[in-house]
């Protein structure tokens, strides 16, 4: 963690920490949020954060009883900075300070370690984006995750390759990450189940920049595709320098590139490419455009998955409700009989904590915009 | 062979980028033995001062000619980074002048750390997009394709080491910065004034960083606070392989590092059969740097530097 994300949570821990002392009778109950807010990803960090933050600050604007009792309900931000070392520790320091409950990490290379130390501390875990299979696969009872995973996300990426685009020689790219290389393993097994296959797999970093090297061997073995999984500060350059290169290959991504920011480091190479991303566009999503408009008057555009992570927040205030406490094991007791609709759609756990009947959208950028092409369910 | 074309190519473009940095690295080597660490994040705050420069003038009149902008960008940029060049030697090494080697050293990650810092402040965390102003132009030279902006940058690198070759050899400031290498005590004896040589070295190579800064912006198409880490660690590894302290070591480095590094990823998945990927290109090229310092400690074209008294 940076100094100054250091510094930042003290304070605000301590702030929350006098606001608990000074209104006198309501009880404070404390909920985690883990996210990158330092290094590359920070922009879709502190969009959940804001997303959890936005559902924290409804629900108690309306006011919350537990048990008879008014409750105020804290969020407490941590920043994991997308690391698997620091997501550890920085999950150890949630659960030390008493929260009942964790909104994160947005990572799936950073949610599947500290889920063993939620589930260790007996704690509810929601990812909004962590899309690895492996999350939930562990067999922790307190991991659960409110978007389609990487299982249903690469399925449908695989066929729409080869059925769809036609794709006759496909590479992949993948950056080492636990979502990168998941998706990538993925999408290979979806592409050989629909006929297709698998020229080459090239790899690169979450933190590099450039892929001129790896492009230019797929270039020599003529893909007509290349999927990449990973996030859009790599997507952005890969797509310029495909273009440089000469490369008249289709590029195929998905949730971690389906954004604004893409689109921007990209410019005019971004024209054409696809990319999928779980769940509905917000526009369709049942309460989408609400949501929208409440996060755009607070916290600016949204990113990427601050709809999710506003979800995950609902879906555990809904729970405590049902349980009317505040109680880790009578929330993760309520958690499974969750039936609920969120703004990104009905939302319903099956036995390991994944969202049942995840929606998986796939978009491509026209005139310099994400435009829907097809939603698969 | 036109794959093999294009490699080469992918790596000198990577290599001239490393060289232009390691250029830095290795000037204030070569006077003070110092290792320049906060040299990568001049370079990267060359590379936002220029967006922000160029982001201001697009957002004034979006219809500027693009290359005007990018040169407006870093007739700002240049001069930014000089005064930061010597502001940093000034305030973090000249007071640790005759302090203990490390003494510096650690100042200069101090100094690096700060600025990136300072960086993320003004201009946050997120990538920072460089405008779609230039130009889209290629080449195909022997079956590689190469952009403009890629020639530019080769070019730019070959024209300033022979610039700064020409600095150190044929001018009077040249030949007082050789006589600081060689002895600051006997330099200052002759009459050099040994801080202000120092200045201007430190002034120089953050002037070098500005314009790597913003080609580096200008080929990847972004910035960001953190872009000058690994950068600086590249090229501070090239100027060790040139043989640090010397100007033609620190290009020669750089651009065989850009190539071992282009050929290791090209390659190194089809000779291992898939059991190595394109992922361990890094290591590849560091286990090069392992051999060649191996036989040759002092880099390729370093000098045995006798041991002073």
């Amino acid at each position: 963690m940076s100094l100054r994300g250091f510094g930042l949570s003290v304070l605000f821990i301590a702030v929350l920490a006098g606001c608990g002392k000074k209104d006198d009778g309501v009880a404070v109950i404390k909920i985690g949020s883990v996210a990158p807010l330092s290094g590359a990803q920070t922009h879709i960090g502190k969009d959940n954060e804001n997303g959890t933050r936005l559902a924290i600050d409804e629900i108690n604007a309306a006011g919350l009883s537990l048990g008879g009792k008014p409750v105020r309900l804290e969020l407490i931000g941590e920043d994991d900075g997308a690391e698997p070392k620091t997501a550890n520790i920085v999950a150890q320091k949630l659960i030390d300070s008493g929260v009942v409950a964790v909104i994160g990490h947005l990572n799936s290379g950073t949610s599947i370690p500290a889920a063993k130390l939620y589930s260790d501390a007996g704690i509810a875990q929601f990812s909004p984006s962590a899309t690895a299979v492996k999350y939930t696969a562990q067999g922790y009872k307190t991991a659960f995750r409110v978007m389609a995973n990487d299982a249903q996300q690469g399925a449908v990426l695989g066929q729409f390759a080869v059925k769809k685009l036609g794709a006759k020689r496909i590479a992949l790219i993948d950056d080492r990450s636990a979502y990168g290389q998941g998706l990538a393993d993925e999408v290979e097994k979806a592409v050989k189940t629909a006929g297709g296959s698998i020229i080459d797999r090239q790899y690169t970093t979450d933190k590099a920049t450039d892929f001129s090297a790896i492009l230019t061997a797929i270039k020599a073995k003529n893909a007509d595709l290349i999927v990449f999984g990973g996030m859009d500060p790599q997507a952005g350059p890969m797509a310029k320098q495909m273009k440089s290169l000469g490369l008249k290959a289709q590029l195929l991504g998905a949730d971690g590139m389906q954004n604004g920011n893409f689109i921007k480091l990209a410019a005019a190479d971004a024209e054409g490419v696809i990319a999928s991303s779980p769940g509905l566009p917000l526009a369709t999503m049942p309460g989408g455009p609400g949501f929208k408009q409440r996060f755009i008057a607070k916290y600016g555009e949204i990113q990427l998955y601050a709809p999710y992570a506003y979800d995950a927040t609902q879906v555990l205030i809904a729970a405590m409700k049902r349980a009317d406490s505040a109680e880790p094991a009578k929330i993760l007791a309520a958690l499974t009989q969750t039936d609920h609709t969120g703004v990104t759609g009905p939302i319903r756990f099956d036995a390991k904590g994944d969202v049942t009947g995840g929606a998986v959208t796939l978009y491509q950028v026209k005139g310099g915009a994400w435009t829907t092409l097809e939603t698969i369910k | 062979m036109d794959i093999f074309a294009q490699q080469l190519v992918n790596g000198l473009v990577l290599g001239s980028i490393y060289a232009l940095v390691a250029l830095g690295y290795t000037m204030v080597y070569g006077i003070l033995e110092l290792i320049n660490f906060a040299h990568g994040e001049v370079t990267m705050i060359g590379a936002m001062v220029a967006l922000a420069v160029m982001g201001a003038l697009l957002g004034v009149n979006p219809d500027l000619p693009g290359i005007m902008v990018v040169i407006a960008g870093a007739l700002v940029a240049i001069p930014a980074c000089m005064l930061l060049g010597y502001g940093i030697e000034r305030v973090a090494y000249r007071p640790l002048r005759h302090a203990p080697r490390l003494a510096p050293l650690i100042t200069a990650i101090g100094v690096s750390i700060i600025l990136q810092n300072v960086a993320m402040l003004v201009w946050g965390r997120q990538y920072i997009a460089f405008p779609p102003i230039l130009p889209q132009i290629s080449f195909v030279v022997a079956g590689a394709q190469i952009t403009a902006v890629q020639l530019f940058i080769v070019a730019l690198s070959i024209a300033v080491m022979i610039a700064l070759w020409f600095l150190v050899q044929r001018t009077r400031l040249g030949s007082a910065m050789r006589a600081c290498a060689q002895s600051r005590e006997v330099a200052s004896l002759m009459g050099i004034d040994v801080n202000r040589v120092i200045s201007t070295t430190f002034i120089i190579g953050a002037a070098l960083a500005a314009v790597a800064g913003l080609m580096v912006s200008a080929y990847y198409g972004l910035a960001h606070y953190y872009m000058g880490f690994m950068l600086g660690l590249k090229a501070f590894s090239a100027a060790v392989l040139g043989g640090i302290g010397n100007l033609g070591g620190a290009v020669l480095g750089g651009l065989l590092l850009g190539v071992i590094e282009a050929l290791g990823a090209g390659y190194i998945g089809d000779i291992t059969g898939g059991f190595l990927g394109s992922h361990y290109q890094d290591v590849f090229a560091f286990f090069v740097l392992i051999l060649v310092l191996v036989f040759r400690p002092s880099g390729l074209l370093g000098e045995r530097v006798a041991q002073r008294a």
